[in-house]
């Protein structure tokens, strides 16, 4: 038994907090967050470099064939550095084509994804979280008509998998005609939310049905808890740093208890997340296909538990920074606001474990 | 990440499971009935005392972390008793093998895993909580002997009690943290006496302990004159573990869902609220996370790496996840949840009531919510530790 994370996976992570550094900077983000029109190319280009755009690509295809929880590292990397890169489109794409691609939508699509020469989107934020506004897309035909919120990645994607109302999932090619696609400007301005309108949009269906959708939705929660996991623990060792460095009444704040609880306190909470999201990551890979109930479960309490901490960290980081963490000058809201997009990203707390409970038989037929 | 199993572990595992199956009647009551047949059954197959040399009375295996969590996973899922775990079991044993002298292993370690012997602990005193060090309770040297006079509270078991291991103040001259000794007291010594302390459960489980020119040998002393705060620690380490065991607050938290399950509300289930529902859904999340940080302190010890933070949290959460499992459960029986004593409508006899006052006191023992927090901010985070107030 061995609970832990292996050299190579705690070297690709470091690795890629390495990389990271160098290609997306916190003044690159905010170059980033502060013009619409930078589509991050080059921070995509470092990426594709690393082999993140193929970490979940079989090896046959271009790709690193790592599994969830590698991919859960490097989404943990990335919300540590507020980077603008858009992950779930990233690992979920691969996934929907090995699992409910056809040999020939694999073989156009997957080494594009891998290089990076494609990128992919994934529109499943009504089938998951729930339609807003009247949003949900239907599949008649061959064609694809509606609307999908939310879609992270989705204005740069050149492929999208998306889901509609009645649980099938479908490939549509970017340039594909009659899909239209505005930019829903946000809180959170290091990662780009998408509407897609849908008229009449030819799209190839994908096998799998609804496990398919499950395991896509399962794989994003954790994805999803992980950067947040990332971002909240970047929140904390800058506050901790801060509270060794701030001098108030001729001692530095770190030495009052009223401060240092609250260092502990978020130290306590967020600590036990990092186990839970390992864990679901790894039930996530152990899973056979079909044999998802328990990979469900870990990815839903990962998802809610951890963006419960995260708010709680966010907030509170931030007061121990105090009057310098509101600035915008400081950015430590760049991690507050990517970690506030992650908590609604694909359900809030209460409708993931209100999933959870169902997935266990609590909730009444 | 690999959490499958050896085939060598699956056998463990069976053997395990036969012998509850063998001992069927034991679980279900005899046990209780004979605790000390069932230790003593416990410590011939290498279930309880497992890794304590034959020697001073135990089964002499070689430690294995992975074993003694297969014995705990099927001991809670048979809801089998785990044998004798007092304070002289889980605490006093664990340190006088590490430091001990030999004439006191062979004296007291065989009797006390044996339950002939039952330990209480003197550490806390009325002016002495938080600040243990600050400890006031003396003994003064006569010939070979050590008077002390003083008292202790906050004594579990201290009435039920043979012996007594406790921090006395031996060096009044030394450094508050160097002039306190390690103990060894029996309790029917003249001069001890010891009173129950009540408290909101309505039980008494603790007391106070008094002591009147109580004479012990200087050779009861553990650990050498003065190192008595240094071998409490060792003590304390193994108590904080024991505080916030992961595996019982899953098997509350699983009672609690039995709960929810089975209690009706105007004919509907508990479970069907969905407020009711979420607050239980949070709390699952919450145990899975400290269960899965548990595995992952198992794989630390099993490597021999620090565990860090995962290891200094594990008595602030786990106490906490404890009470709140209770306070849900009694929010569940709503009017219910505060019946107690007896009567035809009390639940699960009163155990939810007795867990969520009991638990706050948890929470409070064996170093507080508080300090829990100034260890973690202190050893885990490095924050600077709170400037010694200046002399008045």
């Amino acid at each position: 038994m061995e609970f832990s994370l292996t050299p190579d996976q705690r070297m690709m992570q470091e690795s890629l907090s390495r990389t990271l550094a160098q290609a997306s900077p916190l003044e690159r983000v905010r170059a980033f967050a502060g013009d619409p029109s930078d589509t991050g190319g080059d921070v995509w280009r470092a990426m594709a470099e690393f082999g993140l755009t193929g970490i979940g690509v079989p090896e046959a295809s271009g790709g690193l064939g790592l599994g969830l929880l590698d991919a859960a590292l490097a989404s943990e990397a990335l919300g540590a550095a507020v980077a603008p890169v858009p992950l779930l489109g990233i690992v979920l794409a691969p996934i929907a084509l090995l699992r409910g691609g056809s040999a020939d939508q694999q073989a156009a699509w997957l080494a594009k994804l891998a290089s990076g020469e494609v990128q992919a989107a994934v529109a499943i934020s009504e089938t998951v979280a729930g339609a807003r506004d009247g949003a949900g897309v239907t599949a008649s035909g061959g064609k694809l008509n509606g609307k999908a919120l939310f879609v992270a990645g989705g204005l740069a994607a050149d492929l999208l998998v998306v889901g509609d109302v009645s649980g099938g999932l479908h490939l549509v090619a970017g340039d594909a005609a009659g899909l239209a696609r505005a930019f829903m400007p946000g809180l959170d301005e290091t990662r780009r939310l998408a509407e897609l309108t849908f008229d009449d949009v030819t799209a190839e269906p994908l096998g799998g049905g609804p496990e398919l959708l499950a395991a896509l939705r399962d794989a994003a929660w954790v994805l999803i808890a992980a950067d947040t996991l990332g971002a909240a623990q970047t929140m904390l060792d800058k506050a901790v740093a801060y509270a060794k460095e701030r001098r108030q009444f001729g001692r530095v704040i770190g030495s009052f208890q009223a401060v240092k609880h609250l260092c502990a306190e978020m130290a306590a909470e967020l600590e036990p997340c990092r186990s839970l999201v390992w864990y679901a990551a790894y039930a996530f890979d152990a899973a056979r296909p079909g044999v998802s109930g328990e990979a469900s479960l870990m990815a839903a309490h990962a998802k809610a538990l951890t963006c419960e901490v995260g708010r709680f960290v966010a907030r509170t980081a931030t007061e121990v920074h105090g009057g310098m963490g509101i600035t915008d000058l400081l950015g430590l809201h760049f991690w507050f606001k990517r970690i506030g997009l992650n908590r609604q990203l694909l359900g809030g707390p209460e409708r993931v474990r209100e999933i959870a409970a169902r997935l266990q038989g609590l909730v009444a037929a | 990440m690999d959490l499958s199993e050896t085939p060598q572990m699956a056998t463990f595992r069976g053997e395990v499971r036969a012998f509850l199956g063998a001992h069927a009647d034991d679980v279900a009551g005899g046990a209780a009935r004979d605790p000390k047949a069932w230790q003593g059954l416990l410590i011939g197959h290498g279930y309880a005392a497992r890794t304590i040399p034959r020697a001073y009375g135990g089964f002499g295996a070689e430690p294995d972390i992975l074993k003694s969590r297969i014995i705990a996973e099927e001991f809670i899922a048979a809801g089998a008793p785990r044998g004798i775990a007092n304070q002289g079991v889980s605490m006093l044993v664990p340190t006088l093998l590490e430091v001990g002298s030999e004439a006191q292993k062979m004296r007291w370690i065989g009797p006390t895993l044996r339950g002939e012997i039952v330990w209480c602990q003197g550490y806390s005193e009325p002016g002495a909580g938080s600040d243990l060090a600050s400890l006031q309770t003396k003994a003064v040297e006569d010939g070979t002997d050590f008077v002390i006079s003083g008292s202790k509270i906050w004594t579990s078991t201290a009435h039920a009690a043979q012996m007594m291991f406790a921090l006395i103040r031996t060096e009044p001259d030394a450094a508050k943290h160097e002039g306190i000794s390690y103990v060894l007291i029996p309790m029917d010594t003249p001069g001890i006496e010891v009173r129950p302390l009540k408290t909101m459960t309505g039980g008494a489980e603790f007391n106070e302990v008094f002591f009147t020119d109580v004479r012990v040998g200087q050779d009861q002393v553990v650990g050498g004159r003065g190192r008595g705060w240094f071998v409490a620690n060792t003590t304390l380490k193994h108590e904080r573990g024991m505080l916030g065991d992961p595996n019982a607050t899953e098997a509350r938290l699983n009672a609690l869902i039995e709960l929810m399950k089975s209690e009706t509300i105007d004919g509907q289930r508990v479970v069907d609220n969905p407020i009711f529902r979420d607050r239980l859904m949070d709390l699952q999340g919450r145990v899975l996370a400290m269960k899965f940080n548990g595995l992952r302190l198992l794989t630390a010890q099993l490597t021999h790496e620090p565990a860090g933070l995962a290891g200094l949290i594990v008595k602030l959460q786990g106490c906490e996840l404890n009470h709140q499992l209770a306070a849900l459960a009694i929010d569940a029986l709503g009017e219910l949840g505060v019946l107690y004593h007896d009567g035809p409508h009390l639940r699960a006899k009163g155990r939810w009531q007795w867990n969520y006052m009991f638990d706050l006191g948890l929470i409070i023992g064996g170093g507080t919510a508080q300090i829990q927090k100034n260890i973690i901010a202190e050893r885990g985070l490095g924050l600077p530790r709170e400037p010694k107030p200046a002399a008045a």
